[in-house]
């Protein structure tokens, strides 16, 4: 029995979500191949080959995999995953983009996002926005499966010394082309990979306001996320929305600011070693979750949180 | 030209949901029950590619009990032209919902197909890019803009570090993220002519298409509660409290 995991890379350096992709496939046990599907990943493949448990690394190098489109990656992944028991990725955008159309080409059902493993065909993943959790038996040949990372400690990165095959197989569907991207600039550690999270709301009222969250956050060494509503509102980019619909973090401290604490937010971040509220309203359904709640005006609490750690 | 709306009808996104004591699902009778979300902004973007004379038939679809037709009528409300309903009282995976989406799209020919990009039910975020790999179209998943020229359509993507445009070849399936569009209300008036819209009633059997799956929900449990917090009185005790009693900071 061998797993197959997938990197998620930029085509530079190894995504930490992989680390803990691979601690998922350590559970479940066997062989763990990675494939890197990418173009001039050299510098990926060997920090995949690094990755302690890992006995074989495939790199995928093509110009039609360069920007990780579907149509090109996923029928390399099912041609090649057709002689694994299982096929794991991260479930990051990428990875929910690619799995999917994996696992219909197929013909097996995937399940998405686990958070355990309890034996090699058996599965815990949340459903309902987190209010509940499936375990879920599959019978398929290949079972494909995404990783919710939050839900594994990752393994190491270094120790393992995996031999780098080269994969010759090349598809090409020719149905779409990458036009181009723009990503977010952020010196503060990556929101779903953070220990410290400071969220903020509506309740911060405008992006001007989010200052005050950058300055506690930098002092925290934390990362900044947000609610939907602070998103909507257009305080700040939808890549910091925490929540269902959003990243999923499990930080070891997540400070929720501004913030009333909708299931759709709390999907993203009850896993929370954990949670701070601050908020005026002693109402607010945050402090249900809340490991220590401050009932306080957040732009005279934060200020002088910073102050004080 | 044509474009192809899948919708699901899923308890509504403000009940808070409880597990059944006998482990077996979740507890559905007597809960309010709406348009998926995602599904809502799916069908917009179908009506507003109406509007600007991009789309000229707007067919949604859903694949559900009878009563998914409640769905079906709002989505006629909103702007859709016709309806089809493909009735299946079991609950269906992901993989048999895109099975038999793709033998519909078969049926209608669709140029384009607009899906949510997860239901808030089964949070699964898979049968859009499983009706592209059966279908073999191109995927634009997670749009917050679709724009259609020509015979190619410009989907911009939310990915993990900011956005993605990809350029896709008409016939593309599309799956939208919360930011594409606000999702209108459906007037009195429309919700009355809706009712007289066309609605097609079909079955799997009749699809030719089997629904067997090889995923099994063995139980299905209460997250773990967590334990209550307190509240403390100044931002001085709070941050005594991080560093003393949870020594997270």
């Amino acid at each position: 029995m061998a797993i197959l995991v997938i990197a998620e890379h930029d085509n530079k350096a190894l995504a930490p979500a992989t680390l803990n992709t691979v601690a998922a496939a350590a559970k479940i046990g066997g062989d763990i191949h990675v494939l890197v599907a990418g173009q001039g990943a050299g510098p990926v493949a060997e920090a995949a080959a690094k990755i302690a448990g890992v006995s074989k690394v495939l790199n995928a190098d093509n110009a039609a995999y360069a920007h990780q489109l579907p149509e090109n990656v996923a029928p390399l992944v099912a041609e090649l995953g057709a002689g694994y028991s299982h096929i794991l990725a991260a479930a990051t955008s990428n990875g929910k983009n690619i799995l999917p159309r994996v696992a219909a080409q197929l013909d097996v059902d995937q399940i998405s996002e686990i958070i355990s493993v309890e034996s090699a065909d058996t599965f815990k993943r949340p459903i309902y926005a987190g209010n509940a959790i499936a375990t879920v038996q599959s019978n398929a040949s290949v079972k494909v499966i995404t990783v919710r990372a939050t839900g594994f400690d990752p393994v190491a990165a270094e120790g393992g010394s995996a031999t780098v095959e080269a994969v010759a197989a090349a598809h090409d569907a020719g149905t779409s082309s990458f036009v181009g991207e723009e990503l977010a600039k952020s010196d503060r550690p990556e929101l779903t990979a953070a220990k410290i999270v400071v969220s903020g709301g509506r309740g911060m009222q405008n992006g001007d306001n989010f200052k005050h969250l950058y300055a506690l956050a930098d002092k925290l060494g934390a990362a900044v996320g947000a609610s939907r509503a602070a998103v909507d509102a257009g305080f700040v980019p939808n890549d910091m929305q925490v929540g269902q619909t959003g990243k999923i973090v499990a930080p070891q401290l997540y400070i929720a600011v501004g913030i009333s604490g909708a299931i759709q937010h709390l999907a993203g971040m009850k896993d929370s070693k954990v949670i701070v509220a601050i908020n005026k309203d002693e109402e607010a359904p945050i402090f249900q979750v809340a490991d220590y709640g401050l009932v306080a005006d957040l732009f005279e609490a934060v200020p002088e949180l910073e102050k004080l750690v | 030209m044509k474009v192809l709306v899948a919708v699901k009808r899923v308890v509504d996104y403000n009940v808070k949901v409880r597990v059944k004591a006998d482990n077996s699902g979740v507890d559905l009778a007597n809960v309010k029950m709406s348009m998926n979300p995602f599904c809502e902004i799916a069908v917009e973007e179908a009506v507003r590619l109406k509007e600007k004379g991009v789309a000229t038939e707007i067919v949604v679809v859903s694949i559900g009990p009878t009563t998914a037709q409640e769905q079906l009528r709002t989505a006629l409300a909103l702007g859709a032209d016709r309806a089809i309903l493909v009735e299946s009282a079991e609950d269906l995976t992901s993989l048999a919902v895109a099975k038999l989406l793709k033998a519909v799209v078969d049926k209608e020919q669709p140029q384009m197909v607009i899906l949510g990009k997860q239901a808030i039910d089964s949070d699964n975020n898979q049968t859009g890019q499983m009706l592209a790999a059966l279908t073999g179209y191109g995927q634009g998943t997670f749009a917050s803009k679709v724009e259609v020229s020509g015979d190619t359509v410009a989907v911009t993507r939310e990915i993990d570090g900011g956005a993605q445009t990809v350029s896709l070849k008409l016939p593309a399936i599309v799956t939208t993220d919360l930011r594409l569009n606000e999702p209108r209300y459906a007037s009195l008036p429309n919700i009355m002519k809706a009712k007289k819209k066309p609605l097609e009633s079909l079955t799997p059997e009749a699809l030719g298409v089997s629904t067997a799956s090889t995923n099994k929900t063995v139980k299905v449990e209460a997250p773990a509660a967590r334990s209550a917090g307190i509240k403390v009185k100044s931002v001085a005790e709070l941050v005594e409290k991080l560093k003393n009693e949870a020594k997270v900071i």
